[in-house]
């Protein structure tokens, strides 16, 4: 019998793709795909572009250095579009269809909660690079970015002791802002402090005039700024001229980091804080040869800032655990995930094996005339990530990576 | 002794009051200002010719953007008066641009409303990205010049920010100079003839469509100013263009499709408006208020504050 020509070409390349994937990372024996998803376009990829070039960073610096079990890294670089259904679709692409090992991404919340269906539905394993609300600990999700002890509430503690009591929240208005602020609000309300006005503008808002207005009648000590994106530019702009300087009424940023300053213009934010784990101007040796290295990468006009570091140091860890389990299995990473260490441009860091958040050091700093932090103030050692702070979670605690229980004490340091 | 120290709190509360609400007041002022500067060009582009120009936004970014690129170049060399050469530079280019746009892509549109709504969103789209590819996607900063810095100091905690003055300056310059270029020049004249009656323009010997063309580069060249402007108050980066563009329609539609005057009207409705809102509730909340009034105020006149009675939009009906 003969099988027609045609059928069988379209046999064989239906096929062909199946038996290169079919050995999958052994059979290719000498790399190892890693999925990165960041929006490249759309609003959000005036953060995130930075990021995933920090991630591609540490990617190829570790390839050049001998790669992980002997393999390179191949990265997979997706899209997510500022479009939240579109980084769960893409997410689910880089598992399924390009089957990487694990996956390095997104920035706001919002992708995040949409991506966490698909990562726990897959049982696959995400690194998660920036600051955020708290009140999470999947078990599927290695969160390198502050937890809110870790960046929002050593800020409030030390601006009662620094700057006043009187607190102005200003935040755009969607949800890390608003969970943010009802963890200040609580946080005041134990220690002393007091909310005198709390107001939301729409992201993305230009028209700062009024609510400068009400903050000049309001009088605040401080105004806490939870505002992001295109925002912080027309705020900082409008309060400056205004007349409000840092003097008069310092602002408190938690999402105004170095590569946000460079679009605001540092003349409009000098001398106002703001609260992150890493800053460019920490003067280390691990830390200038980041910068360099990134510099060199990239540009000499670019800046380095929490998140980028944090996506960068998230890469290292990955590979620590895989070099750790001896194999890129995401099950088997996960486990030797728990606990492991490196030494990070901000200093040591580690992941804690019971809520997989990261142990960071915190600090605070002022802006200066070149757009960089003076910094002000530092806890000198990583803090233990705590995603549910006991002042809003009196009860439950995280116990496991996944499992909430019943809270237990647990001390602070090491 | 009490008593005396509550009339003492009684007198700072009153002027505390005092103030908020002269700020207010400049405040509506100033946003009246914003907006009709920034809804100006549409209100040629969309009110006059009935362009449905989505990539409006994308012209005011582009002003932004070339003020950008004057502050880089011009900056030390000419020292202050780097921002009067870019507010020219931003009209100049972005009126070219809209010129191109109207020969290659708006001229074949005409009268296909639901076509050029999609064609100019693809237009802006491809700005926007443009824009990424070129600057690169983080905001970019642009100076403010010295002479625009700081504030016209009346009382404590009231200064009226010179750039804010400024921006009513340029606003008010940008309405006469237009509304006199449109009815006191044969230019002008003969726009508003062509977008009023075409064939009879036509009759008249007027090439309709270079007159075409030239109105929407006017149009265009007025965004590129609002954009050279808002540079002092918000945000230069791919994205600047989406913030302005809602706010614009809102102006021209609620002003009156079809005249200048309508616009103004419209501006400053809602300029004086907004402060007020949002100050008795929150941003959110304020937003909200105004945009159900403007619909609510549609119902009773659907056609806008101003009513323009022409043979071409009636046409249309």
């Amino acid at each position: 019998m003969r099988i027609p020509r045609a059928l069988l070409m379209v046999s064989v390349a239906l096929l062909l793709p199946l038996i290169a994937f079919a050995g999958g990372e052994d059979e290719a024996g000498d790399v190892i795909k890693v999925g990165v998803l960041h929006s490249l376009s759309g609003t959000m990829s005036i953060s995130e572009v930075a990021v995933k070039d920090a991630t591609i960073l540490a990617i190829n610096e570790i390839n050049a250095a001998g790669g992980v079990l002997g393999k390179q890294i191949v990265p997979i670089i997706e899209d997510g579009a500022s479009d939240w259904p579109t980084f769960a679709e893409k997410a689910r692409k880089l598992i399924e269809r390009d089957q990487v090992q694990v996956v390095f991404g997104c920035w706001t919340s919002a992708s995040r909660k949409a991506v966490l269906p698909v990562f726990e539905g897959l049982d696959h394993l995400l690194f998660y690079p920036v600051q955020y609300e708290g009140l999470e600990a999947s078990r599927n999700i290695i969160y390198t970015g502050a937890a809110p002890n870790q960046q929002i509430m050593p800020a409030v503690s030390w601006l009662l002791q620094e700057k006043g009591t009187k607190f102005f929240l200003l935040g755009s208005d969607y949800v890390f802002p608003r969970t943010a602020n009802k963890i200040i609000k609580i946080q005041l309300e134990a220690e002393g402090g007091i909310t005198v006005a709390e107001e939301y503008t729409p992201l993305g808002h230009t028209e700062y005039a009024t609510v400068i207005n009400k903050i000049q009648a309001a009088n605040p000590d401080v105004i806490f700024n939870t505002l992001n994106g295109d925002s912080n530019v027309a705020f900082f702009k409008q309060l400056k001229a205004a007349g409000i300087g840092p003097g008069d009424i310092p602002v408190m940023s938690v999402s105004v980091a170095e590569e946000e300053i460079k679009g605001i213009g540092a003349e409009f934010i000098e001398g106002h804080l703001a609260a992150w784990n890493y800053f460019q101007s920490m003067d280390s040796p691990k830390n200038a040869g980041f910068v360099e290295r990134y510099k060199a990468a990239y540009g000499a006009d670019r800046v380095t800032d929490d998140p980028i570091e944090a996506g960068y140091f998230g890469v290292y860890l990955w590979a620590e655990a895989v070099q750790k389990a001896g194999t890129a299995d995401t099950a088997e990473v996960r486990m030797a995930l728990r606990g492991v260490e490196f030494e990070a441009p901000e200093g040591m860091v580690k992941i804690d094996p019971v809520n997989n958040h990261t142990w960071k050091i915190v600090q605070i700093g002022a802006v200066n005339s070149e757009g960089q932090f003076d910094i002000l103030w530092s806890t000198g050692e990583p803090v233990r990530p705590d995603p549910y702070p006991e002042l809003i979670s009196p009860d439950e605690d995280v116990v496991e990576p996944g499992v909430m229980g019943p809270r237990v004490a647990r001390s602070a340091s090491n | 002794m009490l008593r005396a120290g509550r009339a003492v709190c009684d007198r700072r509360e009153s002027e505390v009051t005092l103030t908020t609400t002269a700020m207010q007041l400049f405040n509506s002022l100033s946003i009246s200002s914003v907006l009709l500067l920034v809804a100006l060009g549409l209100s040629i582009t969309f009110g006059i010719m009935g362009v449905i120009n989505f990539a409006h936004g994308e012209f005011v970014m582009v002003g932004a953007y070339t003020t950008y690129v004057v502050d880089r170049l011009l900056h030390d060399p000419l020292g202050g008066s780097w921002y009067l050469v870019a507010l020219v530079a931003a009209f100049v280019v972005t009126a070219g641009l809209g010129f191109l746009t109207e020969r290659s892509l708006i001229r074949f549109l005409y009268g296909r409303p639901f076509e050029s709504i999609l064609a100019t969103w693809g237009l802006s789209l491809i700005l926007q990205q443009l824009a990424r590819n070129v600057f690169g996607a983080s905001n970019v900063e642009v100076r403010t010049p010295d002479w625009l810095q700081g504030g016209l100091a009346l009382a404590e905690g009231m200064q009226l920010p010179t750039n804010r003055l400024f921006i009513i300056g340029v606003a008010l310059l940008c309405v006469v100079g237009t509304y006199l270029f449109l009815n006191r020049t044969r230019a002008g004249c003969s726009m508003r003839a062509v977008m009023q009656n075409r064939p009879m323009a036509a009759a008249m010997g007027i090439n309709t469509a270079a007159v075409d063309a030239r109105t929407f580069a006017l149009g265009s060249g007025l965004a590129g100013v609002a954009g050279c402007v808002v540079s002092l108050l918000g945000s230069v980066g791919p994205a600047t263009g989406q913030n302005w563009i809602i706010d614009s329609f809102m102006v021209v539609v609620l002003g009156g499709v079809g005249s200048i005057a309508g616009s103004v009207a419209g501006a400053v409705l809602i300029g004086a408006a907004s402060p007020l809102f949002e100050f008795i509730t929150t941003s959110s909340m304020g937003k909200v208020i105004i945009f159900a009034l403007i619909v609510v105020f549609l119902q009773y006149r659907p056609a806008g504050f101003l009513v323009l009675r022409t043979r071409a939009l009636e046409g249309q009906r």
